[in-house]
């Protein structure tokens, strides 16, 4: 355990949280959920749970942005509130 | 989005990039037993490769190398794969999946590990197809026709 970097990754985590739900362009609010994940990933492998860290890699960075832009293609893009 | 399909550099990368990563998929998953990954992890790495080829060469070229009912069968296959092996233990006389029970070779400690790989391929194949089909349920249809430019 790095508690700098622990304290870094977990700031740099709600700052992304934070970005993600208030952003009104979705494409730039999924890129910010993708790297919500990424930093998320890193975080786990940092706590030495490498398994669950690979998961999040894969599913939270990868698919699930690729699924969110396909399914942004068909919509318009803009959040209305 | 049919401006990045165009280019050369993207498609060429991808061309090149996809076997390495479905290669690093398979490693991913016989390697879950002992270290970190496993069958559905390596899984989703498998059917990201396959993703990345349909956004790039086109949804209809992806549907070429994996189509629907390609997908059906290896969705099922990997399920059947996962469900026979627990079942195999239970015929044996064991719990579901309890591989020890399996007489299959006289050390029971080799005879799970080969097992466990085995359930292992088989939610690899399930988490593929599932991860693909789900891509190809909601990419959006495409408007203009596919490969002008090849």
């Amino acid at each position: 355990m790095i508690w700098i970097l622990d304290i870094t990754m977990l700031f740099f985590l709600v700052v992304c949280a934070i970005a993600a739900i208030s952003i009104k362009d979705l494409l730039s609010s999924i890129i910010i959920l993708s790297a919500y994940s990424l930093i998320m990933a890193i975080v786990w492998v940092e706590m030495h749970s490498v398994d669950v860290g690979f998961t999040e890699a894969a599913v939270g960075a990868g698919i699930t942005t690729v699924l969110f832009i396909a399914t942004l293609a068909r919509t318009e893009g803009r959040s209305e509130d | 989005m049919s401006r990045i399909q165009e280019s050369v550099i993207i498609r060429t990368v991808v061309r090149i990039m996809v076997p390495f990563i479905q290669l690093f998929a398979l490693y991913v998953i016989m390697h879950g037993a002992s270290g970190p990954g496993g069958g559905f992890q390596g899984g989703v790495i498998f059917g990201a490769a396959i993703i990345l080829y349909a956004m790039i060469f086109g949804i209809a070229e992806g549907k070429k190398k994996m189509s629907d009912a390609l997908d059906k069968i290896l969705a099922s296959t990997g399920l059947a794969i996962y469900a026979a092996t627990g079942l195999a233990c239970i015929i044996f006389g064991g719990m579901f999946l309890q591989y020890s029970a399996v007489p299959l070779l006289p050390d029971p400690a080799v005879v799970s590990k080969y097992l466990i790989d085995l359930v292992e391929i088989g939610i690899g194949i399930t988490v593929l197809a599932v991860m693909i089909s789900l891509f190809f349920d909601i990419s959006p249809p495409e408007s203009e026709p596919e490969g002008v430019e090849e």
